[in-house]
């Protein structure tokens, strides 16, 4: 049906999900690493209104915890432990330069657009309304995927990842409503694990590379083109 | 009848329009703690200019002295067709949104012609960064209509009102989407801060400053005249289109009277709006307007995929 | 009607046969007096031999030139009644092969463009006797080019009537080699002589694609005709190869990316009425055979082929105008600007067939009317804007924009002329480019209706596009008249231009310019005489076009978009009548003072400081960098020592096409490498051609045994 002959909480929730696939879009643009992670954190609360919002609209109490627990992770935690290894790292002053831009923010257009049509079969199975969301919470996966791959900054990579698994628990909610609570815990911490190894290893590649641009690993490769 | 409405409309429209270029003007001033000009200083300004005499350039041709007669005139005939206080005149049926784009780019065309006439290169240099702005800007703003038209099913402003009103409250993201994608092509159009400074007197960062920088007296007037129209126009189709409601279906007085106090709240409000916007952010250089008028398409565009993805089973 | 046309057809003939006798002028003229005397119509005779040689040249180029118009005439008038009259008449003539006479058929699509046809062609002869004087001065052959023109004329006008494969292909390379004559006019430099041949080359190979797509629809078929080609059904993988093929063919000629690079070559090149002529009907004659062959011959249309012609023509429109906007050569601009708009007119095709594929005929015929409109539209605008270029061509000497300016007051009849041009191309009402225009979006708001969630996304994105492309060619038309002819002389022959004396010069432009107004402003009746074509072709009539009365276009229905030409015409006039008169008798109605323009106070403004043309696409090309292949170079002579403030500064700027680089120099190279390979087969060696001749011999053997 369309939007028109939902709920309010319906409508609610799809309208977020365009404002999180927004996020996404933002964040490919986003040239400095404060409002990078600014907006990181603000796609976290959203997901935690989203599942606030299908818990109270579906009647499914555990979502609460839910939501509290993406909010506390997502929303508050890892970014103020990114925010503090920016500072310590010393480069949070500065400005990436984005290659391509315009083809950039053309490729994840069209990236929406194919993860619609990937999807569409899927949302035929789908019982709840705002399964429309499904192409979308597809589309903040791939497009946290280009994120990983238009930006050089590993700091802006981490967050590529993290926003990649923030469109899965976006599918999982507006889709199925919600994972069961044992997967819900063991991602969540897994994720929290992740960022703090990430953290350690923001350290270690400082140290030896003496910068954080992944393209300075280049060295990697084995056969010499000269 | 309806027909005598329809003039007292338009004349209402084009007589309000410097109010609310000097309430835009009023709320910047207060906004930087600057002791603000009365809100009837535009008139001023323009009786003024009606009262001196003109002085043209020896250079000048024809198309420089018919110019401000072609802009003023698009100006008046959009202002008589768009839906101001009433959504039905009997003008209602000319009010296509992609005519009304047509009308301004035949206004655009003229004075960019006129800003060229005298061989002057701040004229050229003006009538090149508008040609720039206005390609720039058409994809946006096409994109946004389109948003609105798919959902809607017409490009009819009147029957447009008419269909967000009928659906009641809707949380559209493809809404929210095009109206943030409207707003910033309408900063574009109308000349306002981040892309043009109206107030500026420095030449090189002029746009349609420095296509009317030879007119004065009564041509200036106009000039002055069509761009404040101009700006309530963008204004009237977002709040009209957008946030419909007190809008006069029929034409008692009890109705009309709503629908104007209605519009007039509208337009206090968007005009408070946009002194915010200015004052927050600074003029941009002329090339990275191709950063903001692209982030207005990607708004618009993404309003369109939500709509498709979103909206529609 | 169909005797209308034959009237044409000979007239354009004998105007060409006329021409020749200016091959030899005086023994012409003694034959003529002969002829006369030998008729007894002495007084004539006698008045033929007291003129003097210039006035014979003239009258023959008036003949030449009136036979051309009497063609126009009776061309328009049997294509316009073709077109009113829904009949459809067939004939056969008896040359052509043994087996196959020449068919012909005036149908409404052959009468509409017929009479597309027969308007440039008046406009043209009235034009054309001013203009070709100066070809007498400089020595040029008007044998030449009367002949090349009669002929050029003709087939086109045979193209746009011919039934079977046969007579197409014959009267499209009559076309093409005779304009390749017309192109190759001023052959005197090497560069355009290069352009004819590029022209001609490509004309060839469209034409081969042509010949294989009739061939693989008359594969399944009877014979050549083209209601045996019509009735053949064929499975959807031919098909699509036909259509393939005639993409190629027919977008060759009329000049889609990346198939375009003759035109920006070509059309500069030619003279000023034949590049109208070229520009605002050859295209429309590939539009017309691309037409004839999808819609009508190959019948079911599949929504793929929309798709690949949908981005095709969005592709031609938005590289064809970003380009245009970068010339400074005046008709270079508008070779790219022809461009420009045959995308669009492909871009509404490709909507029609998407919505015909998808089972939406009635919603397809809307993009089919709107590409039929801008066919129209184009073929006299384009037509007006060219030969108002000729003009200034033959009065300020220039073509090139940054030598051109202020012909505004030297040239005012002509400048008004011309501006009516710019705003019909530019696409802004009330003139007729807004109406294509509109019906074009109009279509592509139409896409509610498709089911496929992606393609209903794509569609918005082309018609941004179409927003984009008419935004960027209204750019460059304000160049074009502001740097053109406002502002002030640029160079000694700009400053000292005159008026074109000869009445034709402004009464064949002015004729079309009035048309400009009248499409625009009466698009009912315009859209009503379309109908016909799409009834006749497509069984299916514009839904509700005029069901509000003469006064309203409504191409869907009321509640979704309505226009009237009439009324903002008459309310936009209204305004500004108004105010001009409220201002006259204002208390401040003295005339304005005159004074110096505004110079910061430094005084000795020159035209060297005013904006130029490279100056005015500069922000666009800066903006959209990636699509041209710019090469910019400054040279600085420094003085003495001071490193910051040169003495002299050179600049250099060239926007080349990136299509020549990456797609037409690779492509010949790889050619010429296989041409090379092949070439080995000539050895030189006597005894490799005796034992080529022996295996063949061999092979024979065997075969036959």
């Amino acid at each position: 049906m369309g939007i028109a002959q939902q709920t309010i909480y319906e409508q609610a929730v799809l309208f977020i999900a365009a404002v999180v696939v927004f996020t996404s879009f933002l964040m490919l643009a986003q040239k400095r690493l404060f409002p990078l992670i600014a907006l990181f954190a603000s796609q976290g609360f959203l997901l935690a209104v989203t599942t606030a919002l299908v818990a109270y609209d579906r009647d499914y109490p555990h979502l609460y915890a839910s939501a509290l627990i993406t909010l506390f992770i997502k929303a508050m935690v890892i970014p103020w432990l990114l925010r503090r290894w920016i500072i310590q790292l010393d480069v949070h002053r500065e400005v990436e330069s984005l290659l391509y831009p315009t083809y950039v923010m053309m490729a994840a257009s069209a990236l929406v657009l194919f993860s619609y049509y990937i999807v569409l079969p899927i949302e035929r199975l789908s019982t709840l309304a705002s399964r429309n969301a499904l192409a979308v919470s597809f589309a903040v996966v791939l497009l946290g995927m280009l994120l990983m791959i238009a930006r050089r900054q590993a700091v802006t990579h981490v967050i590529g990842f993290m926003s990649i698994e923030n469109g899965l628990f976006f599918a999982a909610v507006t889709a199925t409503g919600g994972m069961p609570m044992v997967v819900e815990l063991g991602v969540a911490f897994d994720v929290l694990v992740a960022a703090v190894l990430f953290g350690v290893f923001f350290f270690h590649i400082r140290s030896s590379i003496d910068s954080l641009d992944v393209d300075e690993l280049n060295r990697l490769h084995e056969v010499d083109t000269r | 009848m309806a027909w005598l409405l329809v003039f007292v409309e338009t004349a209402l429209f084009i007589a309000l329009a410097p109010l609310f270029a000097g309430w835009v003007k009023w709320v910047k001033c207060w906004l930087q703690n600057r002791r603000p000009p009365s809100l009837l200083q535009p008139y001023r300004d323009l009786a003024k200019l009606f009262r001196k005499r003109p002085v043209i350039a020896d250079q000048a041709s024809w198309v420089f002295e018919a110019a401000p007669y072609i802009v003023f005139a698009t100006a008046v005939f959009s202002a008589g067709i768009v839906p101001f206080v009433a959504a039905h005149m009997p003008t209602a049926k000319i009010a296509d949104l992609i005519v009304l784009v047509g009308f301004f780019a035949l206004g655009r065309f003229f004075l960019t012609l006129a800003g060229m006439d005298l061989g002057t290169a701040f004229g050229g240099m003006g009538s090149s960064r508008e040609m720039m702005i206005a390609s720039l800007a058409e994809p946006a703003m096409l994109m946004a209509i389109f948003t609105l038209a798919m959902s809607a099913s017409t490009t009819n402003v009147s029957q447009a009102i008419d269909w967000v009103q009928q659906s009641g409250l809707v949380l559209r993201p493809s809404f929210a989407f095009a109206l943030a994608g409207l707003i910033m092509v309408a900063v574009a159009e109308t000349g306002r801060i981040p892309i043009d400074n109206p107030a500026t007197h420095l030449e090189l960062t002029m746009v349609h400053e420095a296509m009317v920088l030879e007119y004065s007296g009564k041509y200036l007037a106009l000039m002055e005249w069509a761009s404040q129209i101009k700006l309530m126009l963008y204004g009237v189709l977002i709040a009209n289109i957008f946030f419909p409601w007190g809008i006069a279906h029929d034409f008692s007085p009890d109705t009309l009277g709503r629908g104007f106090v209605a519009i007039a709240a509208k337009l206090a409000l968007l005009g408070a709006v946009l002194p915010t916007g200015e004052t927050l952010f600074a003029k941009m250089r002329v090339f990275r307007y191709q950063e903001f008028l692209g982030f207005a398409y990607l708004l618009s565009l993404l309003g369109m995929l939500s709509h498709v993805i979103l909206e529609v089973n | 009607m169909m005797f209308l046309s034959y009237v044409g057809l000979v007239a354009a003939l004998l105007s060409g046969a006329i021409s020749l006798v200016m091959i030899t002028p005086e023994r012409s003229k003694r034959l003529l007096i002969g002829l006369a005397e030998r008729l007894t119509f002495q007084s004539a005779a006698e008045g033929l031999a007291r003129q003097k040689d210039d006035r014979f040249h003239r009258s023959v180029e008036y003949a030449a030139f009136g036979l051309l118009g009497l063609s126009g005439i009776a061309v328009l008038a049997s294509g316009l009644g073709a077109l009113l009259s829904e009949q459809v008449v067939t004939d056969q003539l008896p040359f052509g092969l043994p087996w196959l006479a020449w068919h012909l058929r005036l149908d409404a699509l052959s009468g509409l463009f017929l009479a597309v046809i027969g308007v440039a062609v008046i406009a043209v002869s009235l034009y054309g006797p001013g203009y070709v004087r100066k070809f007498r001065r400089s020595g040029h052959s008007f044998p030449v080019l009367g002949f090349c023109t009669g002929w050029f004329v003709a087939g086109m006008e045979l193209v746009v009537l011919a039934d079977d494969a046969f007579l197409f292909m014959i009267a499209w390379e009559l076309m093409s080699v005779a304009s390749y004559f017309l192109v190759a006019f001023h052959h005197e430099h090497a560069a355009n002589r290069r352009a004819s041949f590029l022209y001609l080359l490509m004309a060839v190979v469209g034409a081969i694609h042509l010949i294989l797509a009739f061939g693989v629809v008359a594969a399944f078929a009877p014979n050549f005709t083209f209601e045996a080609l019509r009735g053949t059904p064929l499975s959807p993988f031919w098909a699509t190869i036909a259509f393939s093929l005639a993409l190629v063919g027919f977008g060759m000629k009329a000049g889609l990316v990346p198939l375009h690079a003759w035109l920006p070559a070509a059309h500069p090149v030619a003279p000023s009425h034949i590049s109208a002529l070229m520009s605002g009907v050859m295209l429309k004659v590939a539009v017309y055979g691309f037409i004839r062959f999808v819609f009508d011959l190959l019948g079911d249309v599949h929504w793929g082929w929309g798709m690949s012609t949908l981005a095709l023509g969005t592709g031609s429109a938005a590289l064809g105008a970003l380009y245009a906007l970068q010339q400074n050569n005046l008709k270079r601009l508008l070779a790219y600007s022809s461009i420009e708009n045959i995308g669009i007119i492909f871009m509404a095709l490709g909507l029609s067939m998407i919505f015909s594929g998808n089972g939406h005929g009635d919603l397809g015929v809307i993009g089919f009317i709107a590409a039929l409109y801008h066919v129209v539209n184009h073929a006299v605008f384009k037509s007006l804007l060219f030969l108002g270029t000729g003009t200034v061509l033959q009065q300020a000497h220039e073509d090139n924009l940054e030598h051109l300016g202020g012909l505004v007051k030297r040239l005012p009849r002509t400048s008004v002329i011309f501006l009516v041009g710019c705003v019909a191309i530019s696409g802004l009402p009330p003139m007729n480019g807004f109406v294509s225009e509109w019906l074009t979006f109009q279509t592509a708001l139409q896409v509610s209706a498709i089911d496929s969630g992606v393609v209903r996304s794509m569609i918005p994105v082309a018609a941004a596009l179409l927003a984009f492309t008419g935004a960027v060619a209204a750019a460059a038309f304000v160049k074009v008249y502001g740097v053109g002819f406002l502002g002030q002389p640029r160079s000694r022959h700009a400053a000292h231009a005159r008026e074109a004396l000869h009445p034709g010069m402004l009464l064949g432009p002015a004729f079309l310019a009035m048309l400009c107004v009248v499409l625009g402003v009466f698009p009912t009746w315009v859209i009503e005489a379309l109908d016909n074509v799409s009834e006749q072709l497509m069984a299916v009539k514009l839904p509700g076009a005029s069901a509000h009365g003469w006064l309203w276009l409504t191409p869907v229905s009321r509640s979704v978009a309505s226009y009237s030409g009439p009324l903002v015409f008459l309310a936009f006039a209204l305004a500004g009548w108004v105010i001009y008169r409220l201002l006259l008798t204002s208390p401040d109605a003295v005339r304005a003072r005159r004074g110096p323009r505004w110079d910061c106070g430094f005084g000795g403004l020159s035209p060297r400081m005013q904006y130029t043309s490279t100056a005015f696409s500069q922000p666009l090309r800066r903006v959209f960098h990636p699509v041209f292949e710019l090469s910019e170079r400054v040279d600085a002579e420094p003085r003495g020592h001071k490193l910051l403030t040169p003495a002299a500064l050179d600049y250099q700027l060239e926007v080349s096409d990136r299509s020549w680089r990456h797609a037409y120099q690779p492509l010949a190279g790889w050619i010429e490498a296989a041409a090379r390979q092949v070439g080995r087969i000539q050895t030189g060696n006597i005894r490799t051609y005796i034992a080529y001749s022996f295996f063949t011999l061999l092979l024979l053997l065997g075969v036959v045994s």
